[in-house]
Order: C-alpha cells, then sequence, then structure tokens
C-alpha cells in the first residue's frame, strides 16, 4: 500500500535512511540537513533500525568515521549541507578513490562569507569534481525516490561508488509537501540485502585500504576511476527502470518536460524547475513552444544524452543556483555548453545566475528569461550571455 | 606494470603482508650498527622500531634486518647501553 501524506525533504530523506536501515552513520549536524539526522538518531534510539549511529567532533570526522566503516564492510549513509560539506570535502575524494558505496543526503546551502544558511547549490558545485555520483531533486517526493535508489546504484557492483542526493536547503528541506511512501517491506526488498567487497573485517581475507601510489600506478587508478563512472548512467536507468515497477514513478537522467517540439528552453535543477513548468504551461496556452530539461544525474554529466536532447532548440538559458567566481559562467551552463558544442547546428546559450543565498526564484523571473529566449530567436541579438537575476541593480 | 584494466578496484590490496616484498632499506642514509659488547637484551630497539627491522631470536636481539631498515635511528637514540656506552650507533652509509 502506497501512503499518500504531507511531509518534508528532510523526512523524506530520514525515511529513506530508515529502510535502508545502515550499519553505519557517522554524521554531524548542520542547517538545513541537521533534521536528517535528527529524525534518524530518533529511529536509532527506538530501535526501528541497527545502525551504530557514531556522533562525530566535525564533519571531516563524520565522513571519515562513514570511509572507516565502509571498508569494514558496513552499508554507511549520512547527511550534510553547506560548510559541512565543505569540511568534508579532503575526505569524499578518499571515499571515492577508494570505490566505497557511501550514501549521503545533501540539503543543498549557501557557503560562507558572508554566512547563509538558505539554499543555492554552492555546496554541491564545489564538491563536483570529488568522484562522488550526484542526484538532484525537485521535491520532497524525489528526494525519498532518489535516495531509496541511491543506494541500489552506490552499491551495485557496476559501481561500487559514494552517491550524494541533493534537494534545495529548506525549499524543498523543510516545506511540507504532498509525497507517497512506498512501504517499507517493499522498499526494502527493492534496495536489497548489502553486498560488502573486501571488507577489513573479513579477517580471514586480510586486506589493505588507503596504499601510497606513485607516479607509475596513479594514473592507470585515475583511469580506472574515470571508466567506472562512464557506465553509471546505465545503472541509472536499470533501477529507475526497476523502481518504477514498485512505485510508478519514470526516472531518466533528466528530466523533459514538453521539449520534444520546443522551440526555446530552461534547463535548471532541483525545485526551480517546479516553478519554471508552471509558468512554461502559461506559455504553452498562448501557443508559445518552450520546454524544461532539469539534470537529474549532475555527475556523471550524461553529456551525450543531454546534447542530443537540447541540439534542436533555438535558444537555451542555463540557470545557475551557483556561481564560479573567476569562471566564466555557473557550473550547469559549463555542462550544457560543452554538451553542445560538438554539434554543429545548436542553440544560442545564455546563463542566469539566480537564487543564492536563498532569494526567492520568481515565476516573472522565469518570465522574463523566456521572453528573452523568444526575443533571441526573433532578433538573433544577445544582450549579455552571462546575467544575475534577481538582484538589486 | 599494471594497465589500467588490471588494477584492483579502490586500490585494495588483497595480498597480506606484500609490503614484504617492498625493500625500504634503500632509503637509508644512515645505517645503524650494533655493539653486542654493549647490549644489555633490554629490547628497547626491538619494541622502538616502527618496522621489524630488529630481530629477536630465542628472547634475544641478533642482527638488523638491512632489507627494511631506513636507518631513522631511534633504535640508536633509545637504547640505554652498557655503562654509557651506546649498543646501537648510527653510522653514515657508504662510508
Amino acid at each position: 500500500m502506497h501512503r499518500k501524506v504531507a511531509a518534508n525533504g528532510n523526512e523524506a530523506i530520514a525515511n529513506a535512511m530508515r529502510i535502508a536501515n545502515p550499519d553505519v552513520c557517522g554524521a554531524y549536524p548542520i542547517t538545513p540537513a541537521t533534521e536528517i539526522m535528527q529524525r534518524f538518531t530518533t529511529f536509532v534510539s527506538n530501535g526501528k533500525v541497527k545502525t551504530e549511529m557514531v556522533l562525530a567532533e566535525s564533519e571531516h570526522s563524520a565522513m571519515s568515521a562513514c570511509i572507516g566503516a565502509a571498508a569494514a564492510g558496513g552499508r554507511v549513509a549520512t547527511a550534510t549541507s553547506s560548510q559541512g560539506m565543505a569540511l568534508m570535502w579532503e575526505m569524499l575524494f578518499i571515499a571515492s578513490g577508494l570505490r566505497l558505496p557511501i550514501v549521503m543526503g545533501m540539503a543543498n546551502r549557501a557557503l560562507s562569507a558572508p554566512i547563509n544558511i538558505h539554499g543555492d547549490h554552492s555546496d554541491g558545485m564545489g564538491a563536483r569534481d570529488c568522484g562522488w555520483i550526484h542526484l538532484y531533486c525537485e521535491n520532497a517526493q524525489e528526494a525519498f525516490d532518489n535516495m531509496l535508489m541511491a543506494f541500489k546504484l552506490a552499491e551495485h557492483m557496476d559501481v561500487r561508488l559514494p552517491v550524494m542526493v541533493g534537494m534545495d536547503g529548506f525549499i524543498t528541506s523543510h516545506a511540507i509537501q504532498t509525497m507517497e511512501w512506498i512501504d517499507d517491506e517493499t522498499a526494502a526488498n527493492f534496495i536489497g540485502e548489502y553486498k560488502s567487497t573486501n571488507p577489513l573485517l573479513d579477517i580471514k581475507n586480510p586486506v589493505s585500504y588507503g596504499p601510497l601510489i606513485l607516479a607509475d600506478l596513479y594514473m592507470e587508478y585515475r583511469k580506472a576511476q574515470e571508466h567506472v563512472m562512464s557506465g553509471v548512467p546505465k545503472v541509472v536507468l536499470d533501477i529507475a527502470k526497476e523502481f518504477e515497477q514498485i512505485s510508478g514513478r519514470k526516472y531518466g537522467l533528466f528530466e523533459e518536460y514538453r521539449l520534444d517540439d520546443a522551440e526555446v528552453a530552461i534547463v535548471v535543477m532541483s525545485s526551480a524547475a517546479g516553478t519554471t513548468k508552471e509558468i512554461i504551461d502559461q506559455f504553452r496556452e498562448k501557443g508559445i513552444k518552450v520546454g524544461l530539461l532539469k539534470p537529474r544525474l549532475f555527475r556523471p554529466f550524461p553529456y551525450a544524452e543531454v546534447g542530443e536532447a537540447l541540439k534542436h532548440l533555438k535558444a537555451v538559458a542555463v540557470l545557475d543556483r551557483a556561481d564560479c567566481f573567476g569562471g566564466s559562467h555557473g557550473p550547469l551552463y559549463v555542462d550544457i555548453a560543452s554538451a553542445l558544442y560538438n554539434y554543429a547546428q545548436r542553440p544560442v546559450l545564455i546563463n542566469k545566475i539566480f537564487g543564492l543565498g536563498g532569494r526567492d526564484y520568481m515565476p516573472d523571473h522565469a518570465e522574463y528569461v523566456i521572453n528573452e529566449l523568444l526575443q533571441i530567436t526573433k532578433d538573433g541579438k544577445v544582450k549579455s550571455v552571462k546575467e544575475y537575476i534577481g538582484v538589486r541593480e | 606494470m599494471k594497465t589500467w584494466k588490471e588494477v584492483p578496484p579502490g586500490a585494495v590490496i588483497t595480498e597480506p603482508g606484500s609490503s614484504r616484498k617492498f625493500k625500504t632499506g634503500s632509503w637509508r642514509a644512515f645505517r645503524p650498527k650494533w655493539i653486542p659488547e654493549n647490549c644489555i637484551q633490554c629490547l628497547f630497539c626491538w619494541i622502538y622500531c616502527p618496522d621489524m627491522s630488529v630481530k629477536v631470536k630465542d628472547g634475544k636481539r641478533t642482527e638488523f634486518d638491512y632489507d627494511y631498515c631506513k636507518g631513522c635511528g631511534i633504535c640508536a637514540l633509545e637504547c640505554p647501553g652498557k655503562k654509557g656506552n651506546k649498543a646501537i650507533v648510527m653510522e653514515e652509509e657508504g662510508k
């Protein structure tokens, strides 16, 4: 039985973790992800899970505990945000380099300074190249679904990589929405039993983790890691298909909304996609062909598939909820541009930076961007490739 | 040398004791010299050696294992010797 409930994103992620029943959870609280662990530790206290909770003294230690526990042979999960993610950064590369299938919920939040607790993608984007798989969620339902799928993905024998599941801090983590649970047994069966590979605790087969690999072999390990990453999209799709059977909900590498016959489109991740769809519907009612592409699998980025989905358009606006200081454009724009560059015929591409530090993304922002795209299709003039929107001039 | 297709996932070493194959003695710039007549067999050198380069047989230390001794000098520092005379001294390699 699938129960419809009112829940927020943190609750969704905490419950997916409860269903996965990790062996170990190393964590340190941080707004707005605190509630994930607050709820999860309640599950631990109430005996709903058999998890060994390690309350660390920092996120660096929390991730280190996760790494140790995963190497020891356990299913491991945690959650963080913002500065916590930043403090974990060093260990994130170690988790992926050791091929440890750790699953982490992430309530995306701005980075200091100035200090800000609200939603943007600076934390996730800062960790985009650390060898983790990144999944991004529009709402609480997707947070629950992606978190369940994340365990299966991370632990898949062709993958064995850590996965982070991002949702917008406060907007998704704290806003109560309508969503559907999947009953515990069905969801737990879907995730399956944890199978360890080379566990440290198997004393009959002793192993060593973390050796020194110098110039004679380091590059081979990096190439091997890159190769494993390249196989991830196929597994993501296989798992999504299996998930559809238990949930009735379809997931791809990205979501295409009214994109097939569109002439212009917006590319945007996470919660802002919901607002954008509303405005797209309004334009469609007027007969204007607008669409949306919402990336779900952000790392590894499915360049070929995204390129195919966008190449027919006349103009595309990429909306970034983070900026790369001193870089040319926002991080998502750079990936979309890479996906399209090798096509002889490709859309005009513009970049908008929006919603930093929890600044509201309003319906009229989407409208403003779509109108600019339509103007570009008419006169071909691009007033500026990159622009901050919703900022006081 | 292994290709990228042959390296083990996560660089995990599944062969126990494989560090034996990696002889670190070649790193040594200073060589510990054992002077048996000054040795009181306290085994401090055996305890303090960060490697396993002090060999003990029947409860008594024997010669150093120079295949693995990196010449760190901790044994010489810790050695109490006999009546003020050290049983381990460091000598420059190649002299």
